[in-house]
């Protein structure tokens, strides 16, 4: 009872999903190499043991076939668990996520539940160039009907993944691999934590404050979090108080949570994995930028993400794009020095 | 078609390249990796080391890449797969350029950009990529460019029978068939897709059965030998330069290392390796070689010895070679 201990993001997941199997018996789980291997990135771990090869199901490399699968399963009154074994390879199943698994239950009139979990690995850091390292959150957030949930530590993960589980609509669950605390990948140790051993839940679109500050709000999910919170400590020493804020899932956005921190600190900069175009950066700052009647900025706005370039594998270009520590501290003091133009339309 | 003595002395001075190479490339790319100098914790660190990130090495399955890429021209194209270096060795790419971008210098064939996944050489020809299944498409676009410019070049893809399952695979199949593509399909078997072992993944025994439904001919190779696959390859070659349409080769070949280095490789049997390297196609291509009267003992030490001094002399090349300014990150998204 209440017991915790500490895992990591991988062993939370891979827990989560055991315990909702156990719970409900049309969980399953399909995917590549989710079996033995436990999948890639553990988020499957010893599951294949536990619950046998019909309910562990590794695939044929057919990622159309069977997320498109995952989809008719969940028509047909299971609760489906898929994994595409990162987000990079979206585009060869394409379709199966975005004109029918997003769209059946808006085109149903409501009148169908698609309740599929599709989990992903996300992110770069480890040279794994430009089909390996992306984020991609940003792209199924734009496109309606997928539930986005981007987990930056071990207990939210678990959380958060009991409420996808639960979820009657078709969730994407992208967690990224330089968090998940493999024994083969350097990791942010902030990610591990204590876990509770029973089930729990954390709602969708409830961002969370990190790190309270009150000089300037950063907004960030995902390993950013944990870049962020280290980026912070820096900031502290070189007397600036920045809040952290996690956003953890991006559909539903907690609009309300980065209006609320902005308001507070009057400065805003954004620490994004993703691409900067288009994306997650410029949605943050709409929404503070649209509530300037009721949130006063001391500075212009910053935005950290991936400069619009394909993730490069060698080191040096890759870590120029990824957002680093540095970066943030630096974007961090740059904010500190800016003011905001004053009347000009006065 | 017989292999003459040349290119039987060719295909086996290739394998020992790229056999060393593949051997040199497991030992260089640990370095750094391994405790203690990593995070506390980890039992190896992908992200360490000269040589980061993933590293899928194909030594055992030399003969399928020799034993096609013997029938080519730098004219014709080959599109190779994440596991890409015999085939890039075989095609003529450049070791030095080659090396030099899996170690990330500004000299790599992609200044650094692309990895050891994607190795582009123009010039030859040659590509490859890490998504699954994808080298089939391009392969068909060469060939119809070559059809469209009235040429007599030939286009070979290469897939792992665990591709075979994806949906651009057949698609591919189809669109060649129909258009009379001069293309070469190979598959390379080699039983295991990471973790997955074929029977749990392909509904039938043979990927190259396949090819009757898409009407063309589809060729089994059985075993791992560079002579059975370059008389099957010649075949299909021929028949593509005479515009007489595509070919599907599966080859049974084997995987002697993980599916990427640091794979802990929990799912396979643990004598599996050692059987299969009993019959090692090196070994096997040098005995009959000498049995044959085609090679004596001096010149399989001079063959050997020169594989080896080209691969030694594309690391030396890479690690001397600079890295690239942060900056010429930005260049380069658009030609
Ligand atoms: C579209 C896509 N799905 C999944 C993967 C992950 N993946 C990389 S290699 C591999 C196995 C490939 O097996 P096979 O085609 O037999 O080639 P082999 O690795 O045996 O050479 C998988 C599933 C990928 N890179 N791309």
């Amino acid at each position: 009872m209440n017991s915790t201990r500490k895992l990591t993001m991988a062993q939370a997941i891979s827990e989560a999903i055991g315990q909702e199997m156990e719970r409900d018996p049309t969980v399953f789980v399909m995917g590549e190499d989710i079996g033995k291997y436990g999948g890639i990135f553990g988020a499957t771990g010893g599951l294949l043991d536990r619950f046998g090869p019909d309910r562990i199901m590794d695939t044929p490399i057919s990622e159309t076939a069977f997320i498109g699968t995952a989809t008719g399963a969940a028509a047909a009154g299971m609760r489906p668990i898929a994994e595409l074994m990162f987000v990079d390879f979206f585009g060869v199943c394409m379709d199966q996520i975005y004109n029918h698994l997003a769209k059946n239950t808006y085109m149903a009139g409501g009148n169908l539940k698609l309740p599929v979990v599709l989990t992903t690995a996300i992110g770069g850091g480890y040279n794994d160039a430009a089909q390996h390292s992306q984020c991609l959150y940003a792209t199924f957030a734009h496109m309606p009907g997928l539930k986005v949930v981007v987990p930056s530590n071990a207990y939210d993960a678990k959380g958060l993944m009991i409420q996808a589980i639960r979820d009657d609509n078709p969730v994407m669950f992208m967690y990224h691999k330089g968090i998940m605390g493999l024994p083969w990948m350097a990791y942010y140790e902030g990610s591990s934590g204590e876990v509770p051993e029973e089930a729990y839940t954390i709602p969708f679109g409830e961002a969370k404050v990190v790190r309270p500050g009150s000089d300037l709000t950063i907004v960030t999910l995902s390993q950013m979090v944990q870049k962020s919170l280290l980026a912070a400590d820096e900031l502290a020493k070189q007397g600036v108080n920045a809040e952290v804020l996690d956003l953890r899932t991006l559909v539903p956005l907690d609009r309300a949570a980065v209006l609320k921190s902005v308001a507070k600190t009057g400065r805003l900069l954004i620490a994004d994995e993703d691409y900067l175009g288009f994306g997650l950066t410029g949605e943050i700052a709409a929404i503070v930028a649209e509530n300037l009647d009721t949130v006063a900025l001391k500075s212009p706005i910053k935005r950290l993400a991936v400069p619009n370039v394909p993730i490069p594998y060698s080191r040096p270009l890759e870590q120029f794009v990824i957002p680093q520590i540095s970066h943030i501290v630096d974007a961090a003091q740059q904010i500190m020095k800016t003011r905001v133009t004053e009347g000009a339309y006065a | 078609m017989k292999a003459s003595k040349e290119t039987l002395l060719w295909m086996y001075e290739k394998m020992q390249e790229i056999r060393h190479y593949e051997e040199t490339m497991a030992q260089v790319y640990l370095e750094g990796k391994l405790p203690p100098n990593i995070q506390k914790g980890l039992a190896f660190d992908i992200g360490s080391g000269p040589v980061p990130g993933e590293m899928h090495l194909a030594a055992g399955q030399e003969p399928v890449a020799v034993g096609v890429c013997a029938h080519l021209t730098d004219h014709d194209t080959v599109v190779g797969t994440h596991r890409p270096h015999h085939f890039a060795i075989a095609k003529g790419v450049p070791l030095d350029a080659m090396t030099a971008e899996m170690f990330g210098k500004v000299t790599g064939l992609g200044k650094g950009k692309g990895g050891h996944m994607h190795l582009f050489d123009p010039q030859r020809n040659f590509s490859c990529s890490g998504i699954i299944g994808a080298s089939l498409p391009p392969a068909c676009g060469a060939g119809l460019a070559a059809k469209k410019l009235g040429k007599d070049w030939v286009a070979v893809a290469f897939f792992g029978e665990g591709a075979a399952n994806q949906g651009s695979v057949h698609e591919s199949l189809n669109l060649a068939a129909l258009w009379q593509l001069p293309v070469i399909f190979i598959c390379e078997d080699n039983k295991w897709a990471i973790s997955v072992p074929k029977d749990k993944a392909t509904s039938i025994e043979w990927v190259a059965d396949r090819a009757s439904a898409y009407g063309m001919p589809g060729i089994k190779v059985e075993h791992n030998d560079p002579v059975a696959v370059y008389e099957a390859a010649g075949t299909a070659v021929e028949r593509a330069r005479r515009g007489d349409g595509p070919s599907l080769i599966e080859v049974k070949t084997d995987r002697y290392l993980g599916h990427f280095q640091g794979d802990p490789e929990v799912y396979r049997p643990k004598d599996e390796v050692a059987n299969l390297r009993k019959n090692d196609p090196i070994l096997r291509l040098a005995a009959q070689l000498r049995d044959a009267g085609q090679m004596n003992e001096a010149e399989d030490a001079a063959i050997t010895a020169r594989a080896r001094q080209r691969v030694e002399d594309a690391f030396a090349y890479a690690r001397a070679s600079a890295y690239p300014e942060p900056r010429d990150a930005l260049q380069h998204v658009f030609a």
